[in-house]
C-alpha cells in the first residue's frame, strides 16, 4: 500500500464531538436544565451544591439522550422537512445506528447515574420521562394524531418535577403544578408558531392540527389552552413555592397571554396573512417570555424566603 | 517521507477525541466530588484500613 491509498472518503460516521452534541438538541436541553433547577431550588428540603450539580447535569444527559432517540427514529421525516434537513443525522454526520446508540447509552448513564446521586423517585420519573417522549411521543403519537403536541408537551413538563423529586424524594401538589404550568403552556406555544411558520409537516405525513383541522381550529385550541393555563399558574402562587412576588406576575403574565390568544382567536386569516402574522408572532415571542418569567418569579421567591422574606 | 496533509476528517476526529476525553476527565471529577460528599455526609469518624490489629474495632466475644 502506497501513500496514495489513503483514504479519505470517509466523511460519513466521522462526525465531530459537536455533531454529537448537537444530537443532544442543546436548546431543549437549556430550557430542561432551567426548569429542572427551579424545581430543585424551590424545594423545602436543602440540597448539598454537588449533588444538586450533579443531578441537573444528569437530567440534562437524560433530555438530551432521548433527543438523540429522537433524530434516530424520525431520520427519515427530518430528511424531508427543511428546516430539520441540517440535523446530524439526516446530514449523514452522524449515522442513525450511532445516533440510536448514544441515545441508549446516555439514557441507561443518565438514569443509574441520577439513582446513586439523588434518590430512585428521581432516576424513576427521568426514565419515564425518556420513554415518553422516544417510545410514546416519537414512535406512536407524533405520526398518529394532531394532538401530538398536547400529550407529547408532558415529556418537557417533567424536569421540574424531578427537580424537586431530587431534593424532597417526593411528588407533591407544588411540583404537580409546575409540571401542569409546562404541559397546558406547550400546546399554545407551538401551535401559535405553527400558525406563521411554512412547514412541511404535510409532505412528512406528520398529522399538524393547522393541516388536519384547519387554522380556524388551531386558533380556538389556542385560546382554550390559554384559558385552561390561568387557573394552573394562579394557582401555583398560592402554593408553598408561591408568594406575593410570584402571584403578582403571574396575574400579570396571564392577562397579557389572555389578550393575545384572545386577538389570535378573533382575527381572519385574510387579517394575518395581510399583516404578516404579526400578532401570532409576538404572542409566540411573548410565550416563551412568559415560561421563563413564571419559573424566574418561583427563583425570586425562594430567594426572598431564604432572606426571610417573600412567601405566604 | 511522512504524510503531511491535514484533510478536514483529522480536524472532526480530533475534535472528537479531544471532546470525549475532557467530557470523560469532567464525569471522572464529578464522580470524585460526589464520592466525597455522600461519604462525609453519613456522619461520625470514618476509619481507613491500615493493616494493623484495631482492638477499638474488634467485636467483644461476650457481647
Amino acid at each position: 500500500m502506497s501513500d496514495a491509498t489513503l483514504n479519505t472518503q470517509a466523511a460519513e460516521g466521522e462526525a465531530g464531538f459537536g455533531d454529537y452534541f448537537a444530537l443532544l438538541k442543546p436548546r431543549v436541553m437549556s430550557l430542561v436544565i432551567f426548569t429542572a433547577l427551579v424545581g430543585l431550588l424551590v424545594a423545602p428540603v436543602a440540597v448539598h451544591p454537588v449533588v444538586g450539580l450533579a443531578s441537573i447535569l444528569f437530567i440534562a444527559i437524560g433530555a438530551g439522550a432521548s433527543g438523540a432517540l429522537n433524530m434516530w427514529w424520525d431520520a427519515d421525516i427530518d430528511a424531508i422537512m427543511q428546516r430539520t434537513q441540517s440535523r446530524p443525522v439526516p446530514s449523514g454526520r452522524v449515522g442513525a445506528q450511532e445516533a440510536l446508540a448514544v441515545g441508549l447509552a446516555l439514557s441507561g448513564l443518565a438514569v443509574v447515574m441520577l439513582g446513586l446521586a439523588a434518590n430512585l423517585l428521581s432516576a424513576g420519573l427521568l426514565a419515564f420521562t425518556i420513554f415518553f417522549y422516544a417510545v410514546v411521543y416519537t414512535m406512536w403519537l407524533k405520526r398518529w394524531t394532531p394532538q401530538n403536541i398536547v400529550i407529547g408537551g408532558a415529556a418537557g413538563a417533567f424536569p421540574p418535577m424531578i427537580g424537586w423529586a431530587v431534593a424532597t424524594g417526593g411528588v407533591s401538589v407544588e411540583s404537580v403544578l409546575m409540571f401542569l404550568l409546562i404541559f397546558i403552556w406547550t400546546p399554545p406555544h407551538f401551535w401559535a408558531l405553527a400558525l406563521f411558520m411554512k412547514s412541511d409537516y404535510h409532505e412528512a405525513k406528520v398529522p399538524m392540527l393547522t393541516v388536519t383541522h384547519g387554522r380556524k381550529s388551531t386558533r380556538t385550541h389556542i385560546l382554550a389552552y390559554t384559558v385552561l393555563l390561568v387557573p394552573v399558574a394562579l394557582g401555583l402562587g398560592l402554593t408553598s413555592v408561591g408568594g406575593p412576588v410570584y402571584l403578582a406576575a403571574a396575574v400579570l403574565m396571564n392577562a397579557w397571554f389572555l389578550k393575545g390568544a384572545f386577538d389570535i382567536w378573533r382575527r381572519p386569516e385574510a387579517a394575518a396573512e395581510a399583516d404578516g402574522y404579526a400578532v401570532e408572532k409576538s404572542v409566540f415571542k411573548f410565550s416563551l417570555l412568559y415560561l421563563f418569567l413564571h419559573f424566574g418569579a418561583l427563583l425570586v421567591e425562594a430567594t426572598l424566603r431564604s432572606f426571610g422574606m417573600g412567601g405566604w | 517521507m511522512a504524510i503531511r496533509a491535514e484533510h478536514e476528517i483529522h480536524g472532526r476526529r480530533k475534535s472528537r477525541n479531544v471532546g470525549v476525553g475532557l467530557a470523560l476527565l469532567g464525569f471522572v471529577a464529578l464522580m470524585f466530588a460526589l464520592s466525597v460528599v455522600k461519604i462525609t455526609s453519613l456522619g461520625g469518624a470514618i476509619e481507613g484500613f491500615d493493616h494493623v490489629a484495631r482492638p477499638a474495632l474488634a467485636v467483644e466475644a461476650s457481647e
